[in-house]
């Protein structure tokens, strides 16, 4: 722990005379799972695509392990670390979880013949390490025969495998049932104690608070709050804190409804 | 799973409970172990359409079991076949890939038209072999990138091409054919073209072809890659794949094994006809689908595109063998395709 995989700061991002981002600090450390909540529109979105090099901030910092980089890129990016799983279109459902880990970088002997034993050994190691157990599947077994949670897991090994340091998890639980959020759960706990970090961003600010060691709510482009995990007492502090931010006057009864829509 | 994945999402999962309900965990392990359940599981599309082809040669057998017993039914089939062979198995590359190439026919005329030309001008054959596989390969580049770099969809713009090709090939020999008088003392048609022990050895360069494209397919970065681009292109790309240029391969293969198809037509029949390779579209397209590939990309089997094509070109003949008249071919043509789909459908799941 401790060391900084990456820091952004006073990052600004403007598409003509629209800001996205204005002025955001963010930082992770090694091995923290940090939680990135905001309303649609917040700027979650073009805040992921800075950190993977795919949209380039118009002003502001970027530091990589304490060291300040120009011409920040997807290569860039890639080479800190950092790899971004989108929660949908990400895997060929039709092919067998070896086939997926190994897209584009398939381990090859002479003249491109694959090496078989060797991708199944290697995928066995990286399942395992990030806590996908199963007695029904195997490495062969076709991912969509897997479930939504499994899925991410299948997506998150892969990320593991690019030897990645830092990985962005997008809405990774929203369309995801309890326990499939569960599984998913899981394997981030296990990617974190095998010393990586990960950037969890979600609707869903019960899922965020339970598996976050650090917060950073979004709102307008800004920073509305950073806080550790100490410091909220519950995912209803949370709530009532984005509730304040998006309506700082108060609406009479909206407090019930964004209660039901976050359960 | 199920036990060990309750939604709790308070407490790290497979440190107490997890762990503790599984016991020591075994990990991987298949629902049967048993090799033959997992083979059966493995390859049931190729599996299904070899039930296909036993079933219908047994209804030919039983109408008429003495023709059955005769060498020269097969010898008949075992020169034909492989000349589908070489373009089944390449298209089942580019369907899996999410394409499909139209324009093999006229390759298979073109690259055959440029193996008679330097026969005929009298270099060895083995010149002209290699000079249609070159023959072959551009072509395939060329309709590849039409395709792929120009954004045109695949159906159209290779029937395009194969009208393209064969009206060149037309207007520049006006129905004239080509006969190869001296090839049948050439070493390349003892190699390629004679027999040995009675069977035409062009099946075993076929069935050699077979085995080293299913190994491509399933043992190869080139096939592994032609799935997934055929499965999900965005996830391909995004993963580092040359999505456009494994496309370009796919059609620049179909080429390649259209040249060595329609140089085999030639070496077989001694004569270069300006529709060489016209009469094997709808039977190579029928063979790759009743062989069990799905039109819809990812997935497919070679070896099941293999089966496919012997048994379509079984069905000419068994049923004129078994005795019927030669107007029961197309019929027969149908109801074998329409039922090997029905069997896929049931027999595959797609998955989203």
């Amino acid at each position: 722990m401790g060391e900084r995989i990456i820091e952004l700061r006073d990052i600004k991002k403007s598409y003509g005379q629209v800001y996205a981002l204005g002025g955001v600090n963010l930082s992770v450390d090694r091995g923290e799972v940090v939680g990135l909540i905001g309303d649609n529109g917040a700027g979650k979105s073009t805040l992921i695509k800075i950190l993977s090099g795919v949209v380039k901030p118009t002003s502001g910092e970027i530091l990589v392990r304490d060291k300040p980089v120009t011409g920040w890129s997807a290569a860039r990016s890639r080479d800190a670390g950092i790899e971004t799983v989108f929660q949908d279109r990400a895997l060929a459902v039709q092919q067998t979880i070896v086939r997926n880990i190994f897209m584009g970088r398939e381990l090859t002997s002479f003249m491109g013949w694959l090496k078989v034993d060797k991708e199944i050994e290697e995928a066995s190691r990286l399942m395992r390490e990030i806590g996908f157990t199963s007695k029904v599947f195997t490495p062969h077994s076709i991912v969509g025969q897997l479930s939504g949670g499994e899925r991410q897991g299948v997506a998150i090994a892969r990320a593991i495998y690019k030897q990645a340091e830092l990985i962005i998890l997008d809405e990774p639980t929203t369309a995801l049932s309890l326990t499939e959020t569960a599984k998913v759960f899981h394997f981030v706990r296990q990617v974190r104690a095998s010393g990586r970090s990960i950037l969890f961003i979600g609707h869903n600010i019960h899922h965020v608070f339970d598996i976050a060691d650090r917060f950073v709510v979004l709102d307008r482009g800004k920073v509305a709050l950073a806080a550790d995990r100490n410091e909220v007492k519950s995912a209803e502090d949370l709530i009532n804190f984005m509730e304040d931010v998006a309506h700082p006057g108060g609406l009479p009864g909206l407090h019930e409804d964004a209660e039901q829509g976050a359960q | 799973m199920s036990k060990a994945m309750e939604p709790d999402l308070q407490t790290p999962l497979g440190t107490a409970s997890g762990k503790a309900a599984k016991g020591p965990a075994k990990e991987w392990s298949h629902p049967s172990n048993h090799w033959l359940r997992g083979f059966v599981i493995d390859n049931r599309a190729s599996l299904g359409t070899l039930a296909v082809f036993i079933v219908m040669m047994a209804v030919f057998m039983i109408a008429n079991p003495t023709v059955f017993t005769t060498w020269y039914l097969y010898s008949s089939v075992l020169t034909t076949l492989p000349v589908a062979l070489f373009v089944v198995v390449p298209l089942v590359f580019v369907v899996t890939c999410g394409e499909i190439d139209l324009s093999f026919p006229a390759t298979m005329g073109f690259a055959s038209w440029v193996f008679a030309l330097v026969v005929q001008a009298g270099y060895d054959p083995f010149i002209g072999i290699a000079a249609a596989l070159v023959t072959g390969t551009l072509l395939g580049f060329l309709v590849g990138s039409l395709v792929v770099y120009g954004g045109l969809s695949s159906l159209i713009a290779t029937l395009g091409m194969n009208f393209l090709l064969r009206g060149l090939i037309q207007i520049i020999n006006e129905g004239r054919s080509t006969a190869l008088t001296g090839l049948a003392d050439s070493s390349a048609y003892k190699i390629f073209s004679s027999q040995v022990w009675g069977i035409p050895v062009q099946i075993f360069w076929a069935i050699a072809f077979v085995v080293f494209s299913a190994l491509l397919y399933n043992r190869h970065r080139f096939g592994a890659q032609v799935k997934v681009v055929g499965d999900n292109p965005d996830s391909a790309r995004q993963m580092g794949i040359d999505v456009k240029w494994v496309r370009v391969k796919v059609f620049v293969f179909v080429g390649i094994g259209a040249a060595i198809a329609g140089t085999f037509s030639v070496m077989i029949n001694f004569t270069w006809w300006p529709t060489a390779g016209d009469g094997y579209l709808l039977p190579v397209l029928a063979s790759v689908f009743v062989g069990g590939t799905p039109t819809w990309g990812g997935i497919g089997t070679v070896v099941g595109g293999a089966i496919g094509a012997v048994t379509v070109s079984f069905i000419q003949t068994g049923v004129v063998a078994a005795g019927l008249s030669g107007f029961y071919v197309q019929f027969f043509n149908g109801l074998i395709i329409i039922l090997s789909l029905l069997g896929h459908k049931w027999n595959q799941a797609r998955y989203r």
